[in-house]
């Protein structure tokens, strides 16, 4: 289910509930009531059926992948990164 | 596309397959449940399967919208659309679903009003657009739409749109899933999260899988990376006897959930004592139905709709193979009387149906390829 | 349509005619072999075009009606839809183009401007693409059939007599190539039809694809063993006729077919692949390995062709399969498509 896509906002509309997304050089208007407060140009939001569902952090994104390449590492290195989470500490929980 | 390209590294995505194989105990078969019919499409489009060692099979579940809707709604639907001359608007998936007489798209070749719309906002413009026609926005999916429809149905109510009005058939995924958890047939080792519903739900909503069932789960993105690395996250968490509930997908997923989604929400609609899942029975609260306040723009309310009934052929174990106990291929009518072509069950007619991506994907691949 | 052979154990038993009917896949199929090749007496096989020998001269001969909704779109239009439709069956045939003969079936209530545009495209699609008009006829329909307006156009040729183009000639080892990015055409009528609401610099490719089965042939001649314009069900269905016709499997590489950023975007954001989409102005060609790079360099040399790309091998198995191999190895099957494409929200 869900397909949803990352788009870059262009701009924002006047009257702050809809913006212009691109995606590889296809351009889409979009609600953006779903998200907190409005973004601005050059933000990446995650686009479902003509909404902005959430931003998309670039500072995850980029942990994601340093953490992906360091898969290949020797073992020695991989007992060593068994303390860390892939995501932030906040991101493990039984509650 | 940027944050998709990185994702799919072939470098990277060796890498975390061979880490895969590293974490596997070859005496040991892991069955991981991927939640989201999502999933199953981008296991099936990026052969995700064949990265992973035969001892870790994935099995489909149930979250698929268009394959657990119950057959009669689409008959409904449609009888509103010859009563009323009413405009039947909807997503692109749902146009092949078969009805008792035909799917939309077969009712629609044959003069019936339906129109595909991209957004509930696109069927909103369209009622705008005809005031003099009912319009009805025939509403599908999990929690990852149900916020789009719902402020349609705000956006509808605040400029008074009366022509205007919503067949719910939004569904919620944690009672499916605990319903997977009861089966008496359930042999599951651990769960990957739905990604987009989280978006909305966020992660707490999981954690009574991993306290009352001691089942790892995994909220995961769509990218093959984004699946491998949450494999590599549950194959960690068995190896360690953890039974957490992990988010692969930080980078849209927040832990608490999108507020302002979860309020329009709860502004717009309810919990419906029950509803019938295809192949699952009946759910208790489990699907959404709109709060009485906007009790005129509910097509369920506006229009009397025959309540149909409509059971699959005996023979189709859609239900079986939505709960993950039988394979696509072992449904005594799948490459028979059922193909995508010629649908009986809604598992081969959504693209995203464990039955249509296993016929188009693997049952044509017979022979070991280079 | 791909080669079918006569005569046909499918029975056509189905009551009514729908639209699945016409869509291009089994039921098509049925519907032809079933029902209209044996009731005409046809005998021998069925390609895309037919051909003939008429006092030791070997003609090709075609037909095919134009639906197309909006009548205008970017890059085109119905009247330049119907020339290069008919010419291209050809040209993939191993034929040159010669002449055309154009049956309008014409909606009343139709401005005659919308109609002179489309006779003007018809007009100069023709002269562009060098065949002759040589005939034609035309009915008026009541209002509320015909959209509009649909146009048969019937087209002859000669055949080459350097070209030898059949599945049968098809082997393990062959090269698959493609004249240009895939997908223009079907995004931008979706795109204009104006229910979907994207934006995108987007034009159809319809045009003549003569110049290249052209250079295709008088550069490699019977080293050319196959090829067909891919139009609706895309590049996928197109090779998986192949694949059924020949028995052998065919693998593409995923990162070599050519796709603008554009199609790409929306093909993304509806949840369709590019592969299956409708092309209006490309070939895509089976060659012998060997003369691989020659073909693509002939093309490539062909105004409009410089995007072409080799873009996969046919193997011996898995048989009558189409599959695409993805940067990282990873292999799915894609399957032909039967419908039109509809983009998916889930």
């Amino acid at each position: 289910m869900c397909l949803a896509i990352p788009g870059q906002i262009v701009d924002v509309q006047p009257g702050g509930h809809l913006a212009t997304v691109e995606v590889s050089k296809v351009r889409r208007t979009i609600n953006i009531d779903l998200l907190e407060d409005p973004p601005a140009a050059g933000e990446w939001v995650l686009i479902h059926v003509g909404f902005a569902m959430n931003r998309i952090s670039a500072e995850r994104a980029a942990e994601q992948l340093r953490l992906l390449a360091m898969l290949g590492e020797d073992a020695q290195a991989m007992a060593e990164l068994e303390g860390y989470e892939f995501g932030s500490e906040s991101e493990r929980g039984v509650t | 596309m940027k944050y998709v390209d990185e994702f799919r590294d072939p470098q990277l995505i060796k890498q975390a397959a061979d880490e895969i194989r590293r974490l596997t105990d070859p005496a040991r078969h892991y069955r991981i449940m991927e939640v989201c019919g999502g999933h199953t499409h981008a296991i099936y489009r990026f052969a995700l399967a064949d990265l992973l060692p035969p001892n870790i099979e994935l099995v489909h579940g149930p979250g698929c919208p268009v394959c657990v809707l119950p057959m009669g709604r689409i008959d409904e639907a449609l009888s509103v659309v010859e009563r009323h001359n009413a405009i039947l608007t909807t997503f692109g998936d749902v146009m092949r679903v078969p009805g008792r007489q035909g799917s939309p798209l077969e009712r629609q070749a044959r003069g019936a009003d339906i129109r595909m719309v991209y957004s509930p906002l696109d069927a909103l413009r369209l009622a705008r657009e005809h005031p003099e026609r009912p319009v009805v926005f025939f509403a599908i999916g999990f929690e990852t739409t149900a916020p789009s429809t719902a402020l349609t149905l705000q956006r509808a109510r605040e400029l008074a749109v009366t022509n205007f009005t919503v067949f719910s058939n939004h569904v919620t995924i944690v009672p499916a899933i605990r319903a997977i958890l009861d089966s008496p047939d359930m042999r599951l080792d651990a769960f990957i999260g739905p990604g987009h519903v989280s978006t909305v739900i966020g992660a707490r909503p999981y954690a009574f899988i991993a306290r009352n069932y001691r089942k790892p789960v995994v909220i995961s993105g769509f990218e093959p990376l984004d699946l491998l690395q949450s494999i590599v996250m549950i194959l960690r968490q068995m190896r360690d006897g953890r039974a957490e509930v992990e988010n692969q997908y930080s980078r849209v997923v927040p832990w608490d959930g999108n507020l302002p989604a979860l309020r329009v929400l709860a502004d717009v609609f309810e919990l419906r004592p029950y509803f019938e899942w295809r192949g699952l029975g009946f759910i208790s609260q489990s699907a959404l139905k709109l709060r009485s306040a906007y009790s005129s723009w509910d097509a369920e309310v506006r229009f009397t709709m025959p309540s149909v009934q409509v059971t699959d052929p005996k023979a189709a174990q859609c239900g079986e193979v939505l709960k993950g106990v039988l394979k696509p291929h072992q449904c005594k009518l799948f490459g028979r009387e059922c193909t995508p072509e010629r649908p009986v069950g809604a598992l081969m007619v959504s693209s995203e149906g464990a039955c249509a991506a296993y016929f188009s994907y693997v049952h044509r691949r017979t022979a070991a390829v280079v | 349509m791909s080669t079918i052979a006569f005569p046909s154990a499918l029975r056509f038993t189905d009551t009514q005619i729908e639209m699945a009917h016409g869509a291009g896949g089994t039921a098509s199929r049925r519907l032809v072999e079933g029902l209209i090749a044996p009731l005409v007496g046809a005998c021998g096989s069925l390609g895309d075009a037919a051909t003939l020998t008429v006092d030791e001269v070997s003609i090709a001969m075609t037909t095919d009606s134009f639906v197309v909704r909006p009548l205008r779109f970017p890059g085109g239009s119905i009247g330049d839809l119907a020339v290069n439709g008919t010419v291209n069956d050809l040209a993939v045939a191993g034929a040159i183009p010669i002449a055309i003969v154009c049956s309008l079936i014409i909606e009343a209530g139709t401005p005659a401007e919308v109609l002179q545009q489309e006779v003007q495209a018809f007009g100069e699609a023709a002269r562009r693409a060098g065949v002759r008009v040589v005939g034609g006829d035309t009915k008026v329909v009541e209002h509320g059939k015909a959209d509009g307006l649909y146009v048969t156009t019937t087209g002859i040729g000669t055949i080459d007599p350097r070209a030898s183009i059949s599945s049968a000639n098809v082997r393990a080892g062959d090269r698959v190539l493609i004249t240009g990015p895939i997908g223009d055409h079907g995004i931008t009528v979706l795109l204009a039809r104006g229910d979907i609401d994207l934006d995108a610099d987007l034009r159809s490719d319809t045009r003549s694809v003569y110049p290249f089965a052209s250079a295709l042939i008088g550069s490699v001649g019977r080293d050319l063993h196959w090829m067909r314009d891919p139009t609706r069900g895309g590049v996928a269905t197109s090779l998986n006729e192949l694949a059924r016709d020949c028995g052998l499997g065919i693998v593409l590489d995923e990162d070599a077919v050519p796709v603008r950023d554009e199609v790409r975007g929306a093909c993304e954001l509806l949840g369709l692949d590019p592969l299956h989409i409708a092309n209006e102005g490309q070939i895509v060609a089976v060659v012998a390995a060997a003369a691989a790079e020659q073909a693509l360099a002939a093309v490539r040399r062909t105004p409009g062709g410089e995007e072409a790309a080799i873009v996969g091998t046919v193997e011996a198995a898995p048989a009558a399969t189409v599959l695409v191999r993805a940067a990282y190895g990873g292999l799915r099957v894609i399957d032909m498509l039967v419908g039109d494409p509809l983009p998916r929200i889930c």
